[in-house]
């Protein structure tokens, strides 16, 4: 039995259990109490100094974030002391924050923003003093030291929920601030690049790199056919920046935009989605039939900031990596080659481009392997969903006022196989759909493996295959993916196949998506592409027609020689900072 | 306008007066793992703030220096620029007028010099080399790192099991630690910041004396795994603990009578009550340990035996010996060693010194312990020459006054010469040649000069040698035991390389020379967590105590309460506890000061609290 208590809140009486927050007592009878670092049961560290109350009979002012109620205190979120020190501390935060907010890309969307001007500030009294930057600009993540408001909301997110221990507190007095952990630069570091700092900061210290100047240039270049690829979960987040209600954000809509903009080719991430589905389920049944030759699990490879993880943590672990390249990779090696073809025209003319709900893409695309059509990188350039956005914003394009258009053909086609992609499971989901059906010549029924499906951060299964039991696993966030691989390590837990993403939710949680306050939207996001999947006529990879013609005149069968070279990639190619705990 | 007048303090200058006093409250309570430069920079502006601004190198250099170290913070200096501040902080120590400008310039000096490094990354990387690792200055001081706000705040709330629980998983001491523990976690407390530590050592004796008894967590289920502990001290118990809860099968090999080391054989009963440290030892063994008493490993059993048989082997056999203070007449009849002497009391062998003139050797805290039981054993006198000061020596001030109380006479700035010794070789009196201070030490403390003066002449029929102990180590140098300067050369985590032995570990004393019950505890520690991983698993320690929230309300001034003492007139004649515990009245009070600095301020964030380790 739950002890309660009866408090106090402005004059509002609740009754609450006794372990609970003042600002959660506070939020559940409506009383809104500002804060900024807060991040719960992240960040709960009374840092900002403002969420502070008064509490009836305690002299100094309380945080409540992090402080429970008892029975029969009396609280006052507005009364002069607490209103005094709110503003005061906004104001002391913003001393040291660099306010060019015009160009700033969070402006609008900042939470320190947002707070100053709720409170009407309208100068600041205090000196100015904005710490010096040294980041390197290059880098997919960049980190802005002048704005960084020290709400260690970054440090926390990688501890916590990735175990990366990326960053760290530096510096002592009013000097302190975040920087990279154990005296390292970001190039040094063993960053996933997942973007989960980027996506949880609640001003723009932390933020991708921004690539539109590069897109527009594209764009603008007679010379160049730009071709554009939109992911899985790109399309059920696009919109959530642009003022659009989720039904008015579809895919086709997106498509309209971007054909707006001057893209030559719009195509569908989720059609190389089904693609790598082919390639990864014929490997994983390649394996199941040769068992001793190969270790096991298989992982999946979509994911580049598991990738890296895997590369800088287990190091040992990257055999088991599936060869399969990601979807946003074949996509690039087929439309430099296959397509270049249809077109008849050198892959050289082509720019291709992507649209992702990722920052490690941007790595991703970089690596000096990923080239194999002989045209340079097999995709030029990644945009998180927050680019394209402000592309979209850029251009004035009046998103509402846009029909819904198709996607360009051949590569445009995708299944809802590939859509749920953008979902933690989703990729497991797929492959099992289509592996059922490439070892016993008969369609499962689509939703014959749910079991994988939702939100948990580590869920396993098994399934029979034409009698063959396939344990299956999958992860998504990089903690609950270190706890899976230690259980694998220490032999407690045994898989045929793992899927891991390494943002919490997968895709659809990824760090390329738009930023919202205190809001998780993994879920929401993910629960929109099963839909879509339920509602497409084509449920399985191995029906899409693109996907069947690409093998018919193309790459054979997969797995092929051809679609070896194109479509998969050593993972051992290419060097990735260690962990410091390895070094140990 | 009178010819002269009394000067008084002025109200600003009173105020200040106050304020100095603060600052020394805070500069007490200094976490570790401060930046350097940046304290180095508050302390310049301090210095500079003292100048009377007569001399140009005071007066603008000390400011041109400020300036300087600013921009090292700043990020914005180059190699150079310490180059710099270097030629001219030593400019103006060379040509200042008086101490506030050549000491300040001295400081910077020091710094620049002795913390270049941190500089240097300033200057290259743009931030500091120094880690606020733990937060907590309490937990951080104790080498165990025992949950102490934790700890204090369930003695608070009056659940004393809970505490000794909560103690227990970083310590299996707390009875013996709550007696004679060095409390370091006292000595930066945040309450230093108000007006004195909390008596932490002070409540957890409280919650030991109050929690009843307390049994040890199930052990984990059994590894099949085998550990031999050389030495039943401190050190080797904790860890045949922490291991045995591992599911381990510890044996104990203890070459005297009875379990517990220096704790039985170096401190007498007086401050730790034999019955107070055999609950702890009850508690150990009660996880399972095998004891083997009597048997002295490199005699009764080899190590070469030990490790064969054994999946892992931890030495803790501690600093035993004793050593010679070197001087003229030192074999005569009547010249003991400390350690000679505490160990047959540790056994019950009390010696009689009734109508003997006693004189110990020693300032350290085994020399308190010599002269305090020579007192209890009937000696007619009984004196302690020091060669230092009083304020020089490194027992605890409050040993030194419980011994001064008791009748002790304390022989300040008198180095030993020679014992004079009968014509039977019988000790007769103890000759010291009077010292003068000199030049402060590295440790701070003014060197020993001989002074100007004859040599004095102390009657004494018993000289007891309290200046340090030795390492036993001849039987474990031959079985290839490494040795560096007298202890055994292990690395920080235990781990000792043993040519064809795998998986020795040591740690305690006889790792780190003599030193305190608490760090041999630690040491105890960190071999089980390294050796239970040296065996191939990874078991955690921990705990299901729910530590209360922390009391939002105010903390009004209070001053620290410390533990009363029994009479001394009576106390001195016996070797009964001399130290009473605090009332629940003052007990509630001690731990009401408490600021809880694991919910307030970094700890909440970083560090503050390990569950588990």
């Amino acid at each position: 039995m739950v002890k309660m208590a009866t408090i106090t809140i402005d004059g509002v009486s609740v009754t609450v259990p006794q372990n609970t927050t003042i600002l959660d007592a506070a939020h559940s009878v409506g009383i809104q109490i500002p804060s900024l670092c807060y991040l719960r049961k992240i960040n709960e560290i009374a840092a900002c100094r403002v969420c502070l109350v008064e509490i009836e009979g305690i002299h100094k002012l309380v945080a409540a974030c992090n402080n429970h109620v008892w029975d029969g205190m009396v609280v006052y979120t507005n009364s002069p002391r607490v209103r005094n020190a709110r503003r005061t501390n906004v104001e002391l935060i913003l001393s040291q924050h660099n306010c060019d907010c015009p160009y700033c890309i969070r402006s609008g969307n900042c939470e320190l923003q947002r707070l100053a001007n709720d409170l009407g500030l309208s100068h600041l009294d205090y000196h100015k003093e904005l710490a010096t930057d040294r980041w390197d600009k290059t880098f997919p993540l960049i980190r802005d030291a002048a704005k960084c408001i020290k709400c260690m909301r970054c440090v926390q997110i990688c501890d916590k929920v990735q175990t990366l221990n990326v960053w760290d507190v530096c510096n002592t007095g009013s000097r302190t601030t975040v920087d990279v952990s154990g005296a390292r630069t970001i190039r040094e570091a063993d960053c996933s690049l997942c973007g989960q700092c980027i996506t949880h900061c609640p001003v723009s210290a932390l933020r991708a790199r921004d690539d539109t100047q590069r897109a527009f240039a594209a764009l603008n270049n007679k010379d160049k056919i730009t071709v554009v690829q939109i992911a899985p979960a790109v399309r059920v987040a696009w919109g959530e920046s642009l003022g659009l209600t989720r039904e008015e954000a579809t895919v086709g809509r997106l498509v309209a935009a971007l054909r707006r903009m001057g893209f030559d080719y719009i195509f569908d991430t989720d059609f190389s989605a089904d693609l790598t589905i082919m390639e990864e389920g014929s490997e994983f049944i390649e394996h199941l039939q040769h068992r001793d030759e190969h270790p096991w699990p298989l992982f999946t490879s979509c994911c580049p900031g598991w990738v890296r993880f895997v590369k800088s943590q287990y190091p040992d672990m990257v055999k088991n990596l599936s060869t399969a390249k990601s979807p946003m990779q074949m996509f690039g090696a087929v439309t430099k080659t296959y397509f270049a073809d249809l077109l008849g025209v050198p892959a050289e003319k082509i720019f291709c481009m992507a649209i992702m709900p990722c920052v490690a893409k941007k790595h991703e695309v970089d690596i000096p392997v990923m080239n194999d059509a002989g045209a340079g990188q097999d995709v030029d350039l990644s945009l998180t969903v927050r680019e394209i956005d402000r592309m979209i914003r850029a251009e004035h394009i009046d998103v509402k006022a846009l029909g819904e258009e198709e996607f360009d053909s051949p590569l445009g086609i995708g299944t809802g196989a590939g859509v749920i992609f953008g979902a933690t499971g989703g990729v497991m989901e797929a492959a099992l759909r289509s592996a059922h059906y490439l070892v016993t010549g008969k369609n499962p029924k689509p939703d014959a493996f749910v079991d994988v499906r939702g939100l948990d951060g580590w869920k396993e299964a098994t399934f029979h295959i034409a009698d063959t039991p396939v344990r299956v696993a999958v992860a998504s966030g990089l903690g609950n993916t270190r706890r899976l691989i230690e259980a694998l390590r220490a032999g407690k837990v045994q898989y045929d196949f793992v899927e891991i993403m390494a943002c919490p939710g997968g895709c659809a949680g990824g760090g390329g998506q738009p930023i919202h306050a205190n809001q998780e939207l993994a879920g929401v996001r993910g629960e929109m592409l099963y839909g879509l999947d339920s509602v497409n006529q084509l449920r399985f990879s191995h029906e899409n027609p693109s996907v069947q013609a690409l093998y018919r005149d193309y790459l054979g069968a997969p797995l092929s020689e051809k679609a070896h070279h194109l479509l998969h990639t050593d993972h051992e190619a290419w060097q990735m900072p260690q962990s410091p705990k390895l070094k140990k | 306008m009178s010819r002269l007048e009394f000067y008084s303090a002025s109200g600003s200058q009173a105020v200040v007066e106050t304020l100095y006093r603060d600052l020394e409250h805070r500069i007490v309570a200094s976490p570790p793992g401060l930046c350097p430069v940046d304290l180095a920079a508050a302390f310049l502006k301090l210095c500079h703030a003292q100048t009377c601004g007569k001399c140009v190198p005071c007066r603008v250099g000390l400011r041109q220096l400020e300036l300087l170290i600013d921009d090292v913070l700043n990020g914005d200096a180059t190699l150079e620029t310490l180059d710099f501040i270097e030629s001219t902080a030593q400019v103006i120590a060379d040509s200042a007028d008086c101490a506030i400008g050549y000491e300040a310039a001295e400081m910077v000096l020091k710094g620049i010099r002795g913390f270049r490094d941190d500089y240097e990354s300033h200057v290259l990387t743009g931030r500091c080399t120094c880690n606020l690792d733990q937060p907590v200055p309490c937990v951080a001081q104790c080498p165990a790192g025992v949950d102490i706000p934790g700890y204090v705040a369930l003695v608070g709330a009056g659940r004393y099991a809970d505490a000794v629980r909560l103690i227990r998983k970083d310590n299996p001491f707390p009875g013996a630690c709550g007696r004679v523990c060095e409390h370091p976690c006292e000595s930066r407390c945040r309450r230093n910041m108000i007006e004195g530590a909390v008596n932490i050592r002070g409540l957890k004796r409280y919650a030991v004396d109050h929690a009843g008894v307390v049994p040890p967590p199930p052990c984990a289920p059994a590894t099949g795994k085998t550990v031999a502990i050389v030495g039943g001290g401190p050190s080797g118990l904790s860890a045949a603990y922490y291991l045995s809860l591992m599911g381990h099968k510890v044996t104990v090999f203890e070459s005297r009578r009875q379990l517990g080391g220096m704790l039985r054989y170096g401190i007498p009963s007086y401050r730790l009550p034999r019955e107070e440290l055999q609950k702890d030892i009850d508690a150990i063994l009660a996880t399972g340990v095998e004891v083997h008493l009597d048997t002295q490993v490199g005699h009764d059993i080899t190590l070469g035996e030990l490790s064969r048989t054994y999946d892992a082997v931890y030495i803790s056999i501690g600093a035993q010996t004793d050593k010679k203070v070197g001087i003229e007449g030192e074999s005569a009849r009547g010249v003991i060693s400390a350690v000679e002497m505490l160990r047959a009391i540790g056994d019950g062998t009390m010696p009689d010194f009734t109508g003997k003139h006693v004189a110990v050797i020693g300032g350290g805290n085994v020399a308190m312990d010599c002269c305090r039981s020579a007192v209890r054993l009937g000696a007619k006198s009984v004196s302690v020459a020091y060669r230092r000061r009083q304020q020089d020596m490194t027992a605890l001030a409050e040993e030194v006054e419980g011994a001064m109380a008791e009748g002790v006479e304390l022989l300040t700035m008198m180095a030993p010469v020679r014992i004079e010794a009968d014509g039977d070789d019988n000790a007769v009196a103890l000759w010291v040649q009077p010292q003068r201070a000199g030049a402060i030490d590295r440790a701070g403390r003014p060197r020993p000069e001989p002074a100007a003066e004859p040599e004095r002449r102390i009657p004494a029929d018993i000289v007891i040698v309290a200046i340090g102990q030795n390492i036993e180590l001849k039987e474990f140098e031959d079985e290839g035991v490494p040795i560096h300067r007298g202890t055994i050369a292990a690395l920080p985590s235990g781990d000792v390389d043993v040519a064809d032995k795998p998986g020795i570990f040591a740690g305690g004393d006889c790792v780190t020379g003599p030193a305190t019950a608490i760090k041999a505890i630690a040491a105890g520690k960190v071999a089980a967590a390294n050796i239970d991983e040296y065996l191939g698993f990874e078991h955690e320690i921990t705990v299901d105590v729910q530590i209360p929230m922390a009391y939002l309300g105010e903390r009004p001034s209070c001053g620290r309460s410390e533990l009363p003492m029994e009479k001394a007139n009576e106390r001195r004649s016996n070797f009964e506890c001399i130290e009473c515990g605090f009332t629940e009245e003052v007990a509630c009070q001690e731990a009401g000061r408490c600021l809880r600095c694991d919910h307030f301020g970094f700890g909440v964030f970083k560090g503050g609290r390990a569950k588990k380790w």
